[in-house]
């Protein structure tokens, strides 16, 4: 009944249209099963539209979109059967307890009164969330809801699970939360679609990613391909004397080989590097550039306040693909 | 507020279980709910609503309670000599009325939802399509019932006496039920179509306005002149009083009791299947 090896998402030319915007463009997509896969792109570029698409939630205008070789149109009560959707704003009742969201859902997806309790009961604990079991989600913070919301999405194990920017606005301890949990739903055999804005977020997670941009997929491929398209990072300085900048540009163009940005900030200077070498090794290949330029700076006696080596931004990322800055769109 | 702001550091920091696998491990689904049963779980989340925010029965007990004594007060005098002979005429009117116009609030409580995550995963859950709005209605006909209970122990207390007994004033509400259930599918449908919670009541006003009072709930239709009659004779609220009435004075008129039903199916069907459009296609 189920082929294994169809992909958990395949689209073809999907377009979704809002009015006069081409939400999605013609996206086309092939997610592999058992994998983090980060779709990655500015606000506006469609993921959203994408994700709720392949939710059932949204009736796409033109294109296919199959999940395990299930039309979302057509055979879309199937595709609810196997997927779940941690939606960008927390997917939860706020009026009610953690609990009574976790047992609603339960009751929902045919668990009997006590196995439903007993599961969401299990779940808050895994989550660390039993001290508030008992309290409106209103009165949660930002990643207490988010882990609540991915407790509601994994009641009943999901094939496959949307997350769409599942840290946008958490702080950095509760991003790391999340992340976790990310990582062991994937080791158990789902498959997870994560929708970001984060360079580092697709990197940390997804193994393969689909940068898209006005509704299209503009690069797609593994981790390491995809970042060695756009250059390995960026060195960011701050000097001590704004007279010296021009001569430090200078150096760091003929040392780094780089494309070197000059800031508003008068001591500030950015340098691009390019690709050092092939996949894996260029992490490394940027430190020792880095620090070979730092050394070439210091003998011709430029004082350098501040150093840091950044990954590429999703900006860097945009403007290396696409020659132009990541545009905000109006259908996020 | 500083106890409350240290008990939530503490939630945050507690650590995500390391046994995190063990709660993943895929468990075997469990057959997806009746229909029924999953109206029911929704209809318990409204109610579960109703128990976080009780200030909402507000509107189900004081309002029913300022419409009999205004209007009793108002008009007995005037047309029927007293206010109690004309509270025999008004009650199962203004029980009517009262419930009619609370179901509004179905189509508010539908449209604050849809802005709101939650209803997205509703809508990607494998159950019943239309159990999440069957939900709001299941939960909404309590309030009803409260509502009902309040105008009947009101109109008690000020004197009515119903000579269909306490049979008669049950089939009475329960006709009412029947009734309510099926015109609420019209504010589900405003519902998910209106764009905010002001123009669900905006136009609901513009419905209920006319529909109640061009009826026979305050005056006798004879009084009225020939083209407004024409409108009261066709306005199902004139029909599901007209059958109140005749239950709660004990006379039963079949007819009535039946054209109900029938426009309470016809309003399920027409007004239930708009509603499951827009909830598809939202």
């Amino acid at each position: 009944m189920d082929n294994h090896d169809e992909p958990a998402v395949e689209t073809a030319g999907l377009v979704k249209l809002f009015g006069e915007t081409r939400a999605l463009d013609g996206l086309d997509l092939t997610v592999p099963r058992g994998i983090v896969y980060g779709v990655l792109g500015p606000n506006g570029a469609g993921k959203t539209t994408a994700v709720r698409v392949l939710a059932t939630l949204l009736r796409p205008d033109g294109g296919e979109a199959l999940v395990f070789g299930k039309d979302v149109r057509r055979q879309a009560d199937e595709v609810r059967g196997r997927v779940s959707l941690t939606g960008q704003f927390a997917s939860v009742d706020e009026d009610l307890t953690g609990m009574e969201n976790l047992i609603l859902i339960g009751r929902l997806l045919g668990h009997r009164r006590h196995a439903a309790r007993d599961r969401a009961a299990e779940l808050l604990e895994a989550f660390g969330l039993t001290p508030a079991a008992d309290r409106q989600v209103k009165t949660y913070s930002g990643g207490m809801r988010r882990r609540l919301d991915i407790a509601a999405s994994i009641l009943s194990t999901p094939d496959l699970l949307f997350l769409d920017e599942p840290t946008t606005g958490l702080d950095p301890r509760s991003r790391n939360q999340v992340w976790d949990i990310v990582r062991a739903i994937v080791a158990q055999g789902t498959t997870v679609l994560l929708t970001t804005q984060y360079l580092d977020e697709a990197d940390q997670l997804a193994s393969r990613i689909a940068v898209i941009d006005n509704g299209k997929v503009i690069a797609e491929g593994t981790k390491g391909a995809l970042k060695a398209s756009v250059g390995v990072g960026a060195v960011h300085l701050r000097l001590r004397d704004a007279e010296q900048r021009a001569e430090a540009a200078e150096i760091l163009r003929s040392a780094l080989d780089a494309q070197v940005i000059l800031d508003h900030d008068p001591v500030a200077i950015t340098a691009r590097i390019a690709d050092g070498g092939g996949d894996g090794g260029t992490e490394r290949g940027a430190a020792e550039q880095a620090s070979r330029a730092l050394a070439e700076l210091g003998r011709s006696e430029i004082v350098v306040d501040t150093f840091s080596l950044g990954q590429p931004s999703l900006d860097e990322v945009f403007l290396a693909l696409t020659d132009r800055p990541a545009t905000e769109g109006s259908a996020a | 507020m500083t106890t409350a702001r240290a008990k939530d550091d503490e939630i945050e920091l507690a650590p995500v279980a390391e046994n995190l696998a063990s709660v993943l491990v895929a468990k075997e689904r469990p057959p997806r709910p009746s229909a029924l049963s999953a109206s029911i779980t929704f209809g318990w989340r409204a109610v579960l609503k109703i128990k976080h925010v009780p200030e909402q029965l507000f509107d189900v007990t004081a309002f029913p309670i300022m419409m009999t004594l205004m209007f009793t007060y108002l008009f007995g005098g005037a047309l029927a000599g007293s206010t109690t002979e004309y509270l025999q005429y008004l009650l199962p009117g203004i029980l009517v009325t009262s419930v009619v116009m609370i179901t509004m609030y179905t189509g508010v409580a539908v449209n604050t939802d849809i802005e709101k995550g939650v209803f997205d995963r509703f809508r990607s859950l494998p159950v019943w399509r239309p159990a999440a709005m069957v939900g709001y209605i299941l939960g909404d006909l309590l309030r009803y019932v409260l509502a009902s209970t309040t105008i009947m122990v009101i109109g008690l207390i000020l004197g009515y006496r119903p000579d269909g007994g306490i049979v008669g004033v049950l089939a009475a509400v329960g006709l009412l039920m029947v009734f309510s259930f099926a015109f609420s599918w019209v504010w589900t449908m405003f519902g998910l179509f209106m764009r905010s919670e002001k123009s669900v009541m905006g136009v609901s006003m513009l419905v209920l306005f006319p529909l109640t009072f061009l009826s026979n709930v305050f005056v006798n239709p004879k009084t009225m002149p020939g083209w407004l009659q024409s409108f009261v004779d066709v306005n199902p609220i004139t029909h599901l009083v007209a059958a109140c009435r005749s239950t709660m004075s004990g006379t039963w008129d079949g007819g009535e009791i039946l054209w109900v039903l029938v426009a309470s199916a016809v309003l399920t069907v027409v007004f239930g299947t708009l509603t499951m459009r827009l909830y598809n296609r939202k």
